[in-house]
């Protein structure tokens, strides 16, 4: 891979951590919810680091704990995912809202 | 070697993509009339960052990576896809203490692989390690308090010196740790200890201040994806970790602002297990009222204001109390709903419990934008919130809540609330706004009541 040196490293940790912030930063409390939701699956990403690492595993040990993390990861992706996309479909204003009938329960 | 070089390039070409996406995802996330578009971007960013990855130089064991995401893959879709929305924070814990659990097992497998490291490199490793597997844990208990498994807070005397203490044994073995040459069993404490962590950390928090911890503990896996990131020279990983790592601890900041609750109050001490010093008894009687009654008063009225709480959801009223609203808009009554920042288990989840009952966005109001409005209010319906519309809130130093910015209900001419019983709420303090003169009480389950509701403005 191409190898970062530490201090790009750390420019892109500083950079990144300025536009968490600023993204997040003028957010309406409505979102919150669903933005937590969100940026929880962003991290879902770790699979992929996962992934090298459990190609990279050698000992068998490594290769368990390997398939564990990218079980875990995958589970973090996916989740994230489903349960960000069903509370944000639901977000309609009232224009939207009167086209389409209230959605039944499924309980 | 020009093959090999075309591949990495196109691998990171494919996670700036990724790392694009996903700040553009969250951006749109940001706003109502872009968030659904959001995840979608953010979906497609992760996509091809897992599909790429397939393609990294020198990797073995595909088949079992390939099973790995099936597995995990198609048990969360499973759960996600059946969660009902009142169960959504839970299930947020659930599947961050999964990535944080991904992220120890990344730094686990590269400290026990051995080799020749810098000393930033297992300092990294070790810390991703350290947050991610105290996420792990500390998030499988928030699920299991927040699902209803683990119903006790456990408390004792000392705990946080205890926590104290199993820090400083781990701080000890991480700093071994990073020296490099540990041996395994030493890895694996180091591991062990941090799972107990996490458990004793969060055992003792209590359940109303879940979404704070769980907003923490998603800032933290985020930070220890952004750590293992830099590990393993991922610069998709580290960006979008660390840009979770600051909107989280934002987020986190923001929640624990509108519970009035400072973080560190929050996780080193206990909530009304014990009423701390017994506040100022209320005076005067709580005053019943009839369904019929109340029908009436707000199909008469001109404004009214509909104050939902988490009893609002638990009662799965919401559907019903949205069917009333459209009963008195199509009078001409005008019709909002205000929303304090805690309503439900986390922030915004109200709104989501409403906008699954169909209630449009632009209907529903936070404390800010509404709260001067309570005066012109004719009737504000309380149903299932208690201590966000307490006003001793504002009068009374000597209770926990005072200080809690809260919606001003008891400035409207008349308000109903609607409730189970004569109890305190679930923060057992006394509610002032039950005993005042424009209160009325309407007894009752929340869905019962509000279908009661709508025969009464149905008959009319």
């Amino acid at each position: 891979m191409i190898e970062l040196s530490g201090f790009a490293a750390l420019y892109i940790f500083m950079l990144a951590a300025f536009t968490g912030y600023e993204v997040i930063a003028k957010v309406p409390a409505i979102l919150h919810t669903p933005l937590m939701s969100g940026s929880n699956f962003v991290h879902g990403i770790v699979v992929v680091g996962a992934m090298v690492t459990l190609g990279g595993a050698e000992s068998v040990l490594g290769q368990v704990i390997g398939f564990i993390g990218v079980v875990l990861g995958a589970g973090n992706a996916v989740g994230g995912y489903v349960v960000t996309e069903r509370m944000l479909e639901m977000f309609r204003s009232s224009g939207q809202s009167n086209n389409k009938t209230a959605r039944k329960e499924k309980t | 070697m020009q093959d090999a070089f075309s591949i990495n390039l196109l691998i990171q070409i494919s996670y700036y993509l990724a790392a694009f996406l996903f700040i553009m995802g969250l951006k749109r996330m940001s706003s109502p009339v872009t968030a659904a578009s959001g995840i979608k971007w953010a979906g497609v960013g992760m996509l091809v960052a897992t599909l790429i990855t397939f393609a990294y130089p020198d990797m073995n064991n595909y088949v079992l990576m390939t099973t790995a995401i099936f597995i995990g893959g198609v048990l969360a879709w499973w759960t996600g896809k059946r969660v009902g929305m009142t169960d959504m924070p839970q299930m947020i814990a659930l599947y961050n203490g999964m990535g944080g659990g991904a992220a120890a097992a990344i730094s686990a497998v590269e400290l026990l692989g051995g080799g020749e490291h810098s000393l930033i490199f297992m300092v990294l490793a070790v810390l991703g390690g350290f947050i991610g597997s105290v996420s792990f844990s500390g998030s499988m208990i928030a699920f299991g308090k927040l699902q209803g498994l683990i119903r006790k807070d456990f408390r004792f005397q000392g705990q946080n010196f205890v926590n104290i203490a199993i820090l400083a044994v781990i701080a000890w073995l991480g700093f071994s740790i990073s020296g490099g040459h540990a041996d395994t069993n030493t890895i694996a404490l180091f591991f062990g200890l941090t799972l107990i962590l996490g458990i004793t950390m969060t055992l003792p928090i209590g359940g109303a201040d879940m979404p704070v911890v769980i907003s923490l503990y998603n800032a933290m896996t985020g930070l220890a994806v952004a750590f293992e990131g830099f590990v393993l020279d991922n610069a998709a990983m580290i960006i979008a970790g660390t840009v979770v790592g600051s909107a989280g601890s934002l987020l986190t900041q923001l929640m624990a602002k509108a519970m009035n609750r400072s973080l560190a109050n929050v996780l080193f001490s206990g909530f009304g297990g014990e009423s701390e010093g017994g506040s100022s008894e209320v005076s005067g009687s709580m005053k019943a009222i009839e369904a019929t009654d109340v029908g009436v008063m707000m199909a008469f009225a001109q404004k009214v204001i509909i104050i939902p709480g988490y009893g609002m959801a638990v009662a799965q009223a919401q559907h019903k109390v949205w069917e009333l609203t459209q009963l008195l808009i199509d009078r001409g009554v005008d019709v909002k709903f205000a929303i304090h920042p805690v309503a439900g288990r986390m922030p915004g989840h109200m709104n989501v419990l409403l906008a699954e009952a169909g209630v449009p966005y632009d209907l529903i109001y936070d404390l800010e934008e509404i709260n001067a409005d309570f005066e012109s209010t004719d009737v504000a319906l309380i149903i299932g919130a208690n201590d966000v519309v307490n006003p001793i809130a504002r009068t009374d130093p000597a209770s926990p809540i005072f200080g809690m910015p809260i919606l001003n209900a008891d400035k409207s001419h008349n308000c109903i609330v609607v409730k189970r019983g004569q109890g305190a709420g679930f923060s057992g303090i006394e509610n002032a706004l039950f005993f005042l003169d424009n209160t009325r009480m309407l007894y009752g389950d929340g869905q019962a009541i509000a279908a009661e509701l709508i025969t009464a403005v149905k008959e009319m």
